[in-house]
């Protein structure tokens, strides 16, 4: 704090009671100058972008720092290079988002096609062939995941937010908690050790997939209706037992379209979450070449399972195989990215129309 | 809490048996919901032993490799950690950097739409992840990796040869990292924004610079929402199952090496990569190495679940 306080009794000149302030614009400035010289010296070097980039973030966070500190004092300058770091962090972050799209995109957009979309790979050898089958699986083994797992999740947050008191909702949150973070992949064993007991070893079909799907989506589904639930106030279920209304009518009639908004948002995202799902899908549901629609007989070809497989066994000659899959990793991605939206439009035409708001 | 309404109302006096049933129908099936999830994990545990018992009684001449249970598993297990424990130190401070930005940085104008840029890496399914880590992440970064094992091949953890595809635990840590900055930025975004306006002021007003305030208001209100966030990331990433499952390439045992080609599998990628292809004993082996997949992660979501709790009762907001 020394350099806060002057100090009056030297007989030097007492230092200035504030500093000076760099012009609005240094630190562009700076960095438009730690561009050019990055650029400068790496193409003396040899010319590579992540060379130029690291370099350029590296003399920037230098020179504005060296620059405020000079300028501005010492406690200005770290702050200055927190600010650098910080919008770095960002910067950084953009790369693999960016990096990823244009990736998925530049090399799954030339193999889309009509026929993409409606043939299967039922024998297929080389080029050629659809996804038909995986988009007709994916979508039956996660509606049917969802069928299993709003009912159970949403009668569960009720319960816990209408109910609950006691021991038990208090053992049903900790285990939902316990439920968020059960990995994927443990979720797919746990269902095939289920149906091994009645289907014997060696199981593959599409419901086995729902189950493992249901244990990831069940917790995110009562999780985001309970905090729903939580937000419809008190009063109205008050007002709805004054007027006499048994208490089952109440949250059918009162509470549950109060939060409808909220819930359909949940239930979308939690859809979200589970549809790109593939190594529980990987285990049960398993690979194959022809259109399947029966859920409890024989193997079902998923979207995600879809996509690894023509990647890692991408037959010959590979490259139709590799192509295959990033385009089936590029429907799938815009499936999982549209939901995020789709959820937002969900919530705008389920909010209550109540005037005045 | 007798929220009940009262029968001397004339219209439910009308028909008490009635609402009577309903509601006790309506609380049943609720109920039975919560138990019935009580059940599900019960069921998880249960069959897990089940299908794993055969393994840990069996004899170690059954198990793949010929090895013993322990020396199966043990492998696996530092794979495991070391590739989340990687990805864990990448995603920390860039997180925080991405929700300091976000929740004090960035315009608020923006701030809201940058939040929604970076959920969007969340979206991205696991197995485009893998795809994207084996084919471009891997090749870029394989000069790298030549240029660490050449000139800091001293230090063991670079030692090489460096792998020639790129495909070691390193990058696995990378991409894990990219996987996990959305939710830890999320929670940590949420916890910095909560942070009591006064204080921020507070400290503004004593002439404090706007990481002066973060200091000394906004980290040490989130400490323990960090540190939670971190526990959450870190569970998702030893649970990680398509992307490492692509991207590593696997073999040899316990090694600090990070860039070579000779990596110790994840328990989990080593379940998506046998799984298909076995039978018998191998299926209970795998199945044994899910449950202790399933420990671990208990583990570090319950210590997580202890910090926000931990800070629930601390923080004077309820």
């Amino acid at each position: 704090m020394a350099t806060l306080t002057p100090t009056p009794h030297t007989t030097q000149p007492s230092p200035p009671l504030t500093h000076g302030v760099l012009p609005r614009r240094t630190p562009e400035l700076v960095l438009v100058g730690s561009a050019v010289v990055s650029v400068a010296v790496m193409s003396f070097l040899g010319f590579n972008l992540y060379g130029i980039g690291a370099l350029m973030f590296l003399l920037d966070i230098i020179a504005i720092t060296l620059i405020s500190r000079r300028v501005e004092g010492p406690r200005r300058g770290t702050d200055r290079m927190v600010t650098t770091l910080v919008y770095g962090a960002f910067a950084l972050a953009m790369l693999p988002l960016i990096s990823l799209v244009w990736t998925v995109l530049s090399k799954g957009l030339p193999g889309l096609s009509m026929a993409f979309f409606t043939e299967t790979m039922r024998g297929v050898i080389g080029e050629g062939g659809g996804i038909a089958h995986a988009i007709v699986g994916t979508l039956l083994v996660t509606g049917l995941a969802a069928v299993i797992s709003i009912p159970i999740g949403l009668m569960a947050a009720i319960y816990l937010v209408e109910y609950g008191r006691g021991r038990l909702a208090k053992w049903v949150t900790f285990l939902v908690d316990v439920m968020t973070g059960i990995p994927s992949i443990v979720a797919g064993l746990f269902a095939y050790a289920l149906f091994v007991v009645f289907y014997g070893p060696g199981v593959r079909m599409g419901a086995a997939g729902s189950v493992a799907l249901s244990v990831l989506m069940i917790p995110v589904v009562v999780r985001s209706s309970e905090e729903m639930l939580k937000l419809v106030p008190n009063e109205l279920r008050e007002a709805s037992y004054a007027l006499g209304v048994p208490r089952w009518r109440t949250i059918v009639k009162v509470v549950l379209p109060t939060a409808v908004a909220g819930i359909a948002t949940g239930v979308t995202l939690s859809i979200a979450r589970v549809i790109g799902e593939t190594a529980p899908l990987l285990l049960v549901c398993g690979l194959t070449t022809s259109m399947n629609t029966d859920l409890f007989n024989g193997r079902m070809t998923t979207l995600p399972v879809f996509t690894y497989y023509s990647y890692a066994t991408p037959g010959f000659p590979p490259e139709a195989g590799y192509d295959r899959a990033w385009s089936a990793a590029l429907v799938l991605t815009t499936i999982v990215m549209a939901l995020n939206p789709v959820a937002r439009v969900i919530s705008f035409i389920f909010a209550p129309k109540t005037p005045g708001r | 809490m007798t929220q009940e309404p009262t029968s001397a109302t004339t219209g439910a006096a009308l028909r008490p048996t009635r609402k009577s049933r309903g509601d006790a129908i309506f609380a049943g099936i609720s109920k039975s919901a919560g138990v019935l999830i009580l059940a599900v994990l019960a069921g998880v545990a249960l069959f897990f032993i089940i299908e794993a018992w055969p393994a840990v009684t069996a004899s170690s001449d059954e198990i793949p490799e010929g090895k013993s249970l322990l020396d199966y598993c043990i492998p696996l297990v530092y794979g495991t950690i070391i590739a989340a424990v990687l990805a864990l130190l990448i995603a920390t401070p860039v997180s925080l950097g991405i929700a300091l930005f976000i929740s004090h940085y960035a315009p608020k104008r923006l701030a809201q739409g940058l939040g929604y840029i970076v959920d969007l890496l969340a979206a991205i399914p696991s197995v485009v992840y893998g795809l994207w880590g084996i084919v471009f992440l891997a090749a870029q970064l394989t000069p790298a990796y030549g240029w660490l094992a050449e000139h800091v091949g001293f230090i063991p953890l670079f030692a090489g040869p460096a792998s020639a595809t790129g495909r070691t635990v390193l990058t696995v840590g990378i991409v894990l990292a990219v996987m996990i900055l959305p939710i830890m930025t999320a929670i940590c975004r949420e916890i910095f924004l909560q942070t009591p306006k006064l204080y921020e002021e507070a400290a503004l007003a004593l002439g404090a610079t706007r990481w002066e305030m973060i200091r000394m208001a906004v980290l040490p209100y989130a400490k323990s929402g960090i540190i939670s966030a971190a526990m959450l990331g870190l569970g998702r990433a030893l649970g990680e199952t398509m992307a490492v499952a692509l991207v590593l390439s696997v073999g040899g045992g316990v090694s600090l090496n990070l860039i070579s080609s000779e990596n110790p599998s994840t328990i989990a990628a080593n379940i998506a990569l046998q799984f298909p292809e076995s039978s018998g004993l191998e299926v209970n082996v795998l199945i044994f190495t899910g449950l202790v997949l399933f420990v671990i992660t208990l583990a570090v979501n319950l210590t997580a679940r202890w910090f926000i709790a931990r800070r629930a009762e601390f923080s004077g907001a309820n």
